[in-house]
């Protein structure tokens, strides 16, 4: 038995944050019931990526909204009320990731819908929280992570701050709201308790770079300093990072760098004997990685280090990644079929229970697909 | 009453993707333990960044192991073993990060703690899976990110690729562990069954990745192309991106083009009204528009932009987050130095329960600290007969 069997969500959520939290409910076997606007749906579906369109909707949505149902309920109508009313009533959990004040105007906001179900778990995501000067700026993936310091932690130190390149703000958020609703269903379970859980894009980030930013903290408030060679990580020592070859690309990890010279045969690395030393000098190190890695092939880089045990490995594409049989192994993609025969192919749920990869479940919902179900 | 209250967890964990979802159970009123080997412990009491140390543990090991205890036992003698179990019997979670088969060596595996304890979430952490040809190879946060594809995500398409400059495999696949055994410990509510969780940082590391692989295997397997010019996403037309102001630096994320370059008096970008190019020749485009934006300031083109409803934002550094309003609103810092005296901040707990009290975290145990207390409490001492 899946370990969310019988939990009922009801999911408000519209693009990537509050909709991949409910995916993992999903995934671990939550019933999920998207109620989307009526015509148009969530508007990830028009969210075109890669001209990248699966059976009218965008391959975001569909990666985003596997294994839900979809009703399409237009709130702002007072005879859909009832419908919605009924529907709250049955839940174990409602979801939803509006800006601050629109859920109390369409009535689905956590005091509106604790009327209704005293003992739901009401999760929530924001850009920045529900009180404070921020809470009308856009709940943006680049914005908040634009505005949360994280974009002087990546890219090398002669750019520009750069934002990590995919939605993380949203990705964290989402994870991290799945976390509170899980705890509050435990506790609901055992006490009939609800909860209201928040999280906002603004404390995901910043808990993302806890540890560095507990750093920052307390070293009396010096700013990172990225590399500038091939940055990977602002606060460590040479050689992390990721380098070119003649024919590709090697990463490394850490290692001592005398200990790095003599593998590679690099004699202008020995005298880096004090550990200090590949701190501060981190980028005259790593320069003098960089030139005398470029003479071989990653190959021959692998077949010293890796019997030496120095963590390094190849950098794949994933072309070459999928090809490989410990993906095969890993056993991370699944097709999803929709009724008239469409079939996506997506990833699966990263989490294993009981020796089990859980897969299936149909493709993501038309737009109200379900409504005879459940109006 | 804090949602996970009642529930014990037994932490053997080092370093950051174990510790960080034993973190996460304890900030939601978990009871953790750590078990951790004597005189060593964790590795990360010696993992110190910027030189910083704090009573003798590194500076982030006190920030990973905020409101944990600390037991020392020595798994290879068969009278601390003795105890390990005993422990384990009275555990709802067990959370473990060995080398696949370590665990099974030491009589801790699945099997033998199921067989002890049948209601326990065992939690297994790893780098690669269990099975496969790279079970053997080193689980570390850069070389997963390295094998995943994820770096050719970022930065800029002349760059090599670039790593997600976080240890974002080891947190995230911290963050599906706490997910399975939450799971998990919901359905023991219904079952009296305890599960089997198991997550590895590559499968974590495609799932941070999942929205744009799963493009990618219906796309006709296009590789992604970063941008030539400030890429802040592989796959997003322009304007996405962070550009340079006369005094700064300003984001600017999904939006018209066209509409934009009205905005900021430019005609040159303005005259981009075919949406399709917003994507086909993106580089040109942010080029045109960063030539723009460098010649007034940060506060004139938010000035200008956000009236308009466009999604920008300044950029900042940490420094000028923390001297904002709204940081001080969020109320996140925490001190968590063992020693009432000293200080030591850190970050709080990012989920919120609205309207419940929110506490502050008990400082990180000293190695072994809570060993005699944890003996005499759980009655782990063993008698001759159960020595024999």
């Amino acid at each position: 038995m899946k370990p969310l069997t019988g939990i009922k969500v009801v999911d408000f959520g519209q693009f990537l944050s509050a909709p991949s939290a409910t995916l993992r409910l999903a995934d671990l076997g939550a019933e999920v019931l998207k109620i989307e606007r009526p015509g148009t749906g969530d508007i990830c579906r028009s969210l075109y990526i890669s001209d990248c369109v699966i059976d009218g909707d965008s391959s975001l949505f569909h990666a985003i909204n596997r294994n839900k149902k979809s009703v399409a309920i237009d709130l702002k109508d007072p005879e859909s009320r009832p419908v919605i009313e009924r529907l709250i009533g049955d839940a174990d959990v409602v979801v939803t990731n509006y800006r601050p004040g629109v859920a109390s105007r369409l009535s689905v906001d956590y005091e509106s819908v604790r009327r209704i179900n005293p003992s739901v778990v009401y999760g929530e995501i924001t850009g920045y929280g529900n009180e404070g000067p921020w809470i009308g700026k856009p709940g943006q993936d680049l914005l908040a992570q634009a505005l949360s310091g994280i974009c002087w932690l990546n890219g090398n130190a002669d750019q520009p701050p750069t934002p990590m390149g995919l939605s993380v703000a949203d990705l964290f958020a989402g994870q991290l709201l799945v976390q509170g609703i899980m705890a509050g269903l435990l506790r609901a379970k055992r006490t009939g308790e609800g909860a209201h859980v928040h999280v906002s894009l603004l404390e995901a980030l910043l808990d993302m770079q806890f540890e560095v930013f507990t750093t920052y903290l307390n070293d009396g408030h010096k700013p990172p300093r990225r590399s500038s060679v091939n940055n990977a990580n602002a606060y460590i020592s040479a050689p992390y990072g990721i380098y070119r070859t003649s024919d590709g690309y090697l990463a490394l990890a850490m290692i001592a760098i005398p200990a790095l010279g003599k593998l590679i045969g690099c004699d202008e690395l020995l005298s880096y004997e004090n550990p200090d030393e590949w701190h501060e000098k981190r980028d005259d190190i790593k320069r003098i990685i960089v030139r005398h890695l470029a003479s071989q092939t990653t190959k021959h880089w692998l077949s010293i280090l890796e019997p030496a045990d120095v963590w390094c490995a190849d950098v794949y594409t994933w072309d070459k990644l999928m090809r490989t049989e410990a993906f095969h192994d890993l056993d991370m993609v699944q097709k999803v079929r929709r009724d008239d025969g469409t079939t996506v192919a997506t990833t699966c749920c990263p989490i294993r229970i009981d020796g089990e990869r859980y897969k299936g479940g149909p493709a993501a919902p038309t737009v109200g697909q379900d409504d005879n179900e459940y109006l | 009453m804090k949602p996970l209250e009642g529930v014990l967890v037994l932490d053997f964990c080092q370093y950051l993707a174990g510790p960080s979802a034993a973190m996460r159970l304890a900030d939601l009123g978990a009871r953790v333990i750590k078990v951790e080997r004597p005189v060593v412990g964790d590795g990360a009491r010696r993992l110190a960044l910027e030189g910083l140390w704090s009573d003798g543990d590194a500076v982030n090991f006190h920030a990973i192991n905020r409101n944990k205890e600390s037991v020392t036992f020595n798994t290879k003698d068969s009278d601390d073993l003795a105890k390990v179990k005993k422990l384990v019997a009275k555990a709802d979670v067990l959370i473990e990060a060995f080398r696949p088969g370590v665990m099974d060596k030491m009589g801790l595996g699945y099997d033998d703690v199921h067989a002890i304890n049948p209601g326990i979430i065992y939690g297994s952490v790893s780098g690669y899976g269990t099975v496969g040809p790279w079970t053997r190879k080193p689980g570390q946060d850069l070389l997963v990110q390295s094998l995943s594809g994820l770096a050719w995500l970022n930065g800029d398409a002349d760059q090599p690729p670039m790593p997600f400059a976080l240890s974002l495999a080891d947190s995230y696949t911290g963050v599906h562990l706490v997910e399975g055994i939450l799971s998990c410990l919901i359905r023991r509510e219904t079952t009296g069954k305890g599960g089997h969780v198991e997550v590895s940082l590559l499968s974590s590391i495609l799932d941070l990745q999942f929205e744009v692989i799963t493009t990618y295997l219906n796309d006709g397997h296009r590789p992604p192309h970063r941008g030539e010019f400030h890429n802040a996403h592989a796959y997003l037309a322009a304007p996405y991106g962070i550009y340079e102001t006369s005094d700064g630096y300003i984001a600017l994320a999904m939006g018209s083009v066209s509409r934009i370059g009205e905005l900021i008096g430019s005609p040159h970008v303005a005259a981009h009204t075919d949406e399709s190019e917003w994507f086909t020749k993106r580089d040109d485009i942010k080029r045109e528009i960063a030539s723009v934006l460098e010649r007034n300031t940060t506060a004139h083109w938010l000035g200008i932009l956000e009236p308009a409803g466009v999604w920008c934002s300044d950029v900042y550094t940490w420094e000028q987050l923390m001297a904002s309003d709204a940081f001080k609103a969020l109320d996140f810092i925490q001190n968590v130095a063992r020693d009432g005296d000293t200080e030591l901040l850190t970050t709080r707990c990012p989920i919120r329960f609205v309207g419940e009290k929110r506490t502050d975290s008990k400082p990180s145990p000293r190695l072994g600290e809570d060993t005699e207390h944890i003996i005499d409490e759980f009655g782990l001492n063993n008698t001759k007969e159960e020595l024999a």
